[in-house]
């Protein structure tokens, strides 16, 4: 038989049980448009946290209290312990290659505005920090050096948290917000710096640093220090130079013992990516099971149908048929309908991913690869679960075959 | 009584020296289960010329539906030989055998077996394209076909389940002759038919017997038979009598 032939067969004989067909289909259907579906979740948040952690600022260094391990990645209590000092950011501002240095405290407080309120990170904070973490204003201004020298308890709203407190791009500067109980003004709100979901810098507000400290906090100890590198070519010098600095001055032999981590944002992403593809695995690996149930639904079918068309196969053998003809015929059933299974279910995910974005305001990603990688999947589905019940109907004795009733 | 029965000499006789278009030797045909062995073919040996017209005759059970399978290539014998034009076929490979049933053999059942819901043309096709005949080429043999065992034309695009038996048996006869077969098996092809359409399908084997093909036809009816240059008697699994009939 000749490819022609073999789509014709394989077209009437899946269109004389549509029903079943279709059925069979909808089962690839639904598991081709979950791992897509969840593979676009899974690669928008990898996007979103990365174009985040990119947008963040240029050449920037990270201080952090706190132990970390050898690699770099990321241990619990990083950001917590009480090791960072405005003078160790004094010091590091004064080494060589580092052009700017801000200091940071930061704790999640409930704020309220009216009768809205919200959790979100406070972060006490310099004017420096305009500069380091390259952040743009939508209105107002950000906090300047009068503000930290007076205690002001002002405040500058990053746009999710404006949103959640004033409504959707509401007006917000010259209004007032109590953070922890108290007062503060709103000075100034920060245009968005794209990114959605975790890893988000939108959901935040800040206040001077002094107000942070004697209102907030009530102690001095820095949570963060952004440093910016002068350039590219001296992040790592300068990365080793903090380090060696804040070892003297924390009187630490052992740069295994540090009190303290410093990652660049390349430490950073390469931790989140991490973390961001075995999410992306997880949720694949679940949507994967869907698939295989619908691969059993296949086999299922394709066992039904060479049992009940015995008869056909044992006329086929007797007019001439191969076994290899018997086995291709049904083989080609099988992928037939995994393949449009496949089709239809990109499609389906590829549209349930544009809902989830448009109404769950995640960030989704169908990329070509996870599109292949469908049809891979599909086509190995439809031979993998077809080549037994093929073989099966190509084994039938001819002679037998005709006598099944 | 036993006149066909080859002896032993005959039956190794080289296949350059023999004239038989068909040949089995002392060919049985045992089925076995796990309890019970079914003796469906004894010993029989047989023969027919290119060009003879066979009726095969006998009870039901009487093993000649297992001989037609066996001439047909459709099954192997437990034990003795089979040669179809000189070559021993009884052990061949089953991919050999569909070969031989796609391009020298060709099947009328009693029961018709067309596909359902596929057209006249597609039935006759099939085994053209299992033959690996060109597309191009595949009609016009299709229309020669039915027009030789006479179906109108008009009937060509209908699907096969819309037909009457005289009909699909017509379609059914069109499709073992589509890739010019020298054999034509037919295991009871008037029994589903009645009397007058049954002697039309007749008159069409005794066509083809003109036009040089070789016919084997089981019946259990004496006037179907009685088309036949020659009648098989089989009983019990064995041959029993084979007489000559004056055309």
């Amino acid at each position: 038989m000749n490819f022609r032939d073999l789509l014709a067969e394989t077209f009437s004989s899946l269109s004389q049980n549509k029903a079943r067909s279709g059925l069979t289909i909808l089962g690839i259907v639904v598991g081709i448009a979950s791992v897509i579906l969840m593979v676009s979740i899974g690669q928008g948040s990898q996007q979103s946290i990365q174009s985040s952690i990119e947008s963040a600022g240029a050449n920037l260094l990270m201080v952090m209290p706190g132990r970390s391990g050898a690699a770099g990645a990321a241990r619990g209590g990083m950001g917590s312990a009480e090791s960072l000092t405005k003078d160790d950011a004094e010091a590091i501002g004064d080494l060589e290659g580092v052009k700017t240095v801000a200091t940071e405290q930061s704790g999640n407080y409930q704020v309220v505005a009216g009768s809205l309120n919200t959790s979100t990170r406070v972060v006490g904070t310099v004017p420096q920090e305009e500069q380091v973490k390259s952040i743009q204003m939508e209105s107002g201004s950000f906090l300047d050096e009068r503000a930290l020298k007076r205690w002001a308890k002002v405040a500058v709203l990053g746009p999710t948290t404006r949103d959640d407190l004033f409504g959707e791009n509401a007006s917000a500067v010259g209004k007032e917000v109590r953070i922890n109980g108290l007062t503060f003004h709103v000075v100034g709100v920060m245009a968005s710096k794209g990114g959605t979901g975790f890893g988000s810098s939108d959901d935040l507000i800040y206040v001077p640093l002094s107000t942070s400290e004697l209102y907030l906090s009530g102690n001095d100890y820095l949570t963060l220090v952004n440093v910016q590198a002068e350039d590219a070519d001296v992040m790592s010098t300068a990365q080793q130079s903090i380090s060696d600095l804040l070892l003297s001055r924390h009187k630490i032999d052992d740069a295994n013992n540090a009190d303290f981590s410093v990652m660049s944002q390349q430490d950073i992403l390469s931790t989140v990516s991490t973390v961001t593809g075995t999410f992306t695995i997880l949720l694949a690996s679940i949507a994967g099971i869907s698939l295989v149930v619908g691969g059993i639904g296949i086999m299922n079918m394709m066992l039904t149908t060479v049992t009940e068309r015995t008869r056909e196969i044992g006329l086929r053998k007797a007019i001439g048929a191969r076994r290899s003809d018997i086995s291709q015929q049904f083989l080609a059933e099988s992928i037939a309908l995994t393949l449009t299974g496949g089709v239809i279910g990109i499609l389906l995910g590829w549209l349930l991913s544009l809902a989830v974005t448009q109404f769950a305001g995640y960030t989704t990603e169908v990329s070509t690869q996870s599109v292949v990688l469908a049809f891979a999947v599909c086509t190995a589905i439809g031979l993998v679960f077809g080549y037994y019940p093929a073989r099966r109907a190509a084994g039938l004795s001819p002679m037998e075959a005709l006598r099944y009733q | 009584m036993f006149g066909l029965k080859a002896s032993p000499q005959e039956a190794e006789a080289p296949p350059e020296l023999d004239g038989d278009l068909i040949r089995l030797a002392n060919v049985s045909r045992v089925y076995e289960t796990k309890t019970t062995e079914t003796v469906a073919l004894d010993d029989v040996s047989f023969s027919v010329k290119p060009g003879e017209f066979v009726a095969l005759m006998g009870p039901s059970g009487s093993g000649k539906s297992t001989l037609m399978n066996i001439l047909g290539c459709l099954d192997t014998p437990t034990s003795g030989t089979y040669r179809l034009d000189g070559v021993d076929v009884s052990s061949l490979p089953e991919d050999d055998l569909a070969d031989i049933r796609v391009y020298r053999i060709g099947f009328v059942f009693q029961s018709f077996n067309l596909l359902p819901r596929v057209t006249v043309l597609g039935n006759v096709n099939l085994p053209m394209a299992y033959a690996g005949i060109p597309v191009r080429e595949r009609e016009e043999r299709a229309v020669a076909a039915l027009d030789a065992v006479g179906l109108e034309e008009a009937r060509y695009d209908h699907k096969s389940n819309e037909l009457s038996g005289g009909q699909m048996q017509r379609v059914a006869i069109a499709r073992a002759l589509v890739n010019d077969p020298a054999i034509v098996l037919a295991d009871e092809p008037t029994g589903n038919l009645d009397t007058k359409t049954g002697e039309l399908i007749l008159a069409t084997f005794g066509r083809l017997q003109q036009q040089g093909r070789t016919i084997l036809l089981i019946t259990h009816e004496a006037s179907v038979a009685a088309h036949a240059n020659r009648i098989v008697h089989i009983r019990d699994g064995r041959i029993v009598d084979g007489q000559e009939v004056s055309a």
